[in-house]
């Protein structure tokens, strides 16, 4: 309760000294608009404001499930292959070599300019942190549990499958949560950037044609969607997360002690 | 084709026979050609000072690690491979499953069927009868390394090795934990490896001490009367004087 206190108190606070800034500067308002003057817009234009983000909300949910499903699997294919290991990781890292900014232009041109190429492009985005979270969480099984499961399944008809099942991937599901947070706080900037680079419509198609238009205010209260939007995509992830893997909050203190 | 262990044969004991046992630890050899027996349906301890390498011993015992050298056969001549169940010091427990859950392990980690019923017999008889559903988080030290030897036991392997199971316990827990074990491991065959010479002289049927650079073995005389030993029975204290100046001295 304090901390949603607290940060009432100092957002108004940035409020007021925005307020006082604008008024004491004389700044014009298509260059900063006052608090004030973006609140208005809102209001105005809530139906259109509406409309776009709804696009952009789908691009960015859709490009989180690709994203993370892709992610997800290329993980495990790389955790249970020491071939495809082999062949596919040098190709995955040296992938992450081109800005994913500079094929923005290209996903528009190949899927166009409506839903599939910002749900392509937030998907790239956020493909290699979670690739590389699973992936090291899978890697970095306690060798503790390694030697337990070897000593379980030893003489027997030994399945890796199901030590991957039973230790290896729930032991990693800590790990692929911190990506996932990565994942949830990142994807809105690939919906962004797709739109700006070509789209129809969106929060940064808004953004982009009222920044051409000298209506800034408007831009603000775009983007002021967009934050709380992103803001709350997070905060479901994290709260998510933290139901279903209440252990792993635990996971944090030292092997001795588990 | 490997034969499935028959999940009852724990009930049949086996003696051990390490012979010429030799393990590399990054290219440098921590011990060369030791040979000693476990004899069987009797708990043996393993003494020796922190660092020494008791642990590698048990786990190239365990095979854990390749050794460089020597075998580990059971007193049938067959390999012990698939009849040994390991506890380390660490419990080990998952923190996603509850107590039962985690002395289960095993059986789903080889497809078997979950025997639950036997499972809540372990944890009962170790005391955990209302702990079945708790998560190792909200469980003490004590009561994890009990689910970590309800685990071990639901494993049902006639040859046990125990890597200082009980080091990280309070004075109190400890005497009870190791008075319990000796009491659920009769009839198995135990290497319990440990640094603490009162927890051999109270658990040990035989005792075996790993001193000295390159670590030797030499084979202790047990103190009279049966484990759980009470460490004001008499002659445990002189027995005890007696391993440390052999601790001590070969150090």
């Amino acid at each position: 309760m304090t901390r949603v206190l607290r940060l009432a108190v100092s957002l108004a606070l940035l409020l007021l000294a925005w307020e006082g800034l604008v008024l004491m500067t004389g700044v014009p308002h298509f260059i900063l608009p006052a608090p004030h003057r973006i609140a208005a817009a809102f209001a105005a234009r809530f139906d259109l404001l509406a409309a776009h983000a709804v696009i952009t909300a789908t691009e960015i949910l859709l490009g989180l499930v690709l994203g993370v499903s892709a992610g997800g699997l290329l993980a495990l294919t790389l955790t249970a292959s020491r071939r495809v290991r082999g062949w596919l990781l040098p190709l995955v890292i040296a992938s992450q070599a081109i800005p994913v900014f500079a094929i923005a232009p290209l996903l528009v041109l190949w899927l166009g300019y409506g839903l599939a190429s910002k749900v392509a492009m937030a998907a790239l985005i956020i493909f290699f942190p979670v690739t590389v979270a699973l992936f090291e969480g899978l890697r970095r099984t306690d060798t503790g549990w390694i030697d337990l499961a070897r000593t379980m399944t030893a003489g027997g008809n030994a399945a890796g499958w199901r030590v991957m099942l039973y230790l290896r991937l729930p032991a990693a599901l800590p790990a692929f949560g911190a990506g996932l947070r990565v994942a949830a706080a990142v994807t809105p900037i690939g919906a962004v950037i797709g739109e700006w680079v070509g789209s129809s419509g969106g929060l940064g198609y808004l953004m982009l044609h009222a920044n051409a238009r000298m209506q800034v205010d408007l831009m603000f209260a775009a983007l002021l969607v967009l934050a709380v939007m992103a803001l709350a995509l997070y905060l479901a992830v994290d709260r998510l997360l933290n139901r279903v893997l209440p252990w792993a909050a635990d996971t944090t203190i030292p092997a001795t002690s588990r | 084709m490997q034969d499935r262990v028959v999940p009852r044969e724990g009930l049949r004991s086996h003696s051990v026979a390490v012979r010429n046992l030799g393990v590399t630890y990054e290219e440098r050899p921590l011990f060369t050609d030791l040979s000693f027996d476990l004899p069987a349906a009797s708990i043996t301890c393993l003494l020796g000072p922190s660092g020494v390498g008791k642990s590698t011993l048990l786990k190239a015992i365990a095979g854990l690690l390749t050794p460089a050298a020597g075998m580990v056969t059971c007193g049938d001549g067959a390999s012990a491979e698939g009849r040994i169940a390991w506890m380390a010091q660490d419990a080990l427990l998952l923190p996603w499953t509850d107590a039962l859950g985690n002395v289960t392990l095993g059986a789903r980690l080889r497809g078997e069927r979950v025997d639950e019923a036997r499972a809540i017999g372990l944890l009962r008889r170790l005391g955990l009868g209302d702990a079945l559903h708790v998560s190792p988080a909200k469980l003490s030290g004590g009561m994890r390394q009990r689910v970590a030897l309800a685990r071990t036991l639901y494993e049902d392997r006639p040859i046990v090795l125990m890597d200082e199971p009980f080091a990280s316990l309070d004075a109190l827990t400890r005497h009870r934990l190791q008075a319990e074990a000796v009491s659920v491991l009769s009839n198995r065959t135990v290497l319990l490896v440990t640094h603490d010479p009162w927890e051999a002289l109270r658990m040990g049927g035989h005792l075996l001490l790993l001193v000295g650079t390159p670590p030797r073995l030499l084979a202790v005389d047990a103190p009279a009367g049966a484990a759980p030993r009470d460490p004001d029975l008499p002659g445990l204290a002189a027995a005890y004087r007696e391993l440390l100046a052999l601790m001590t001295d070969a150090g």
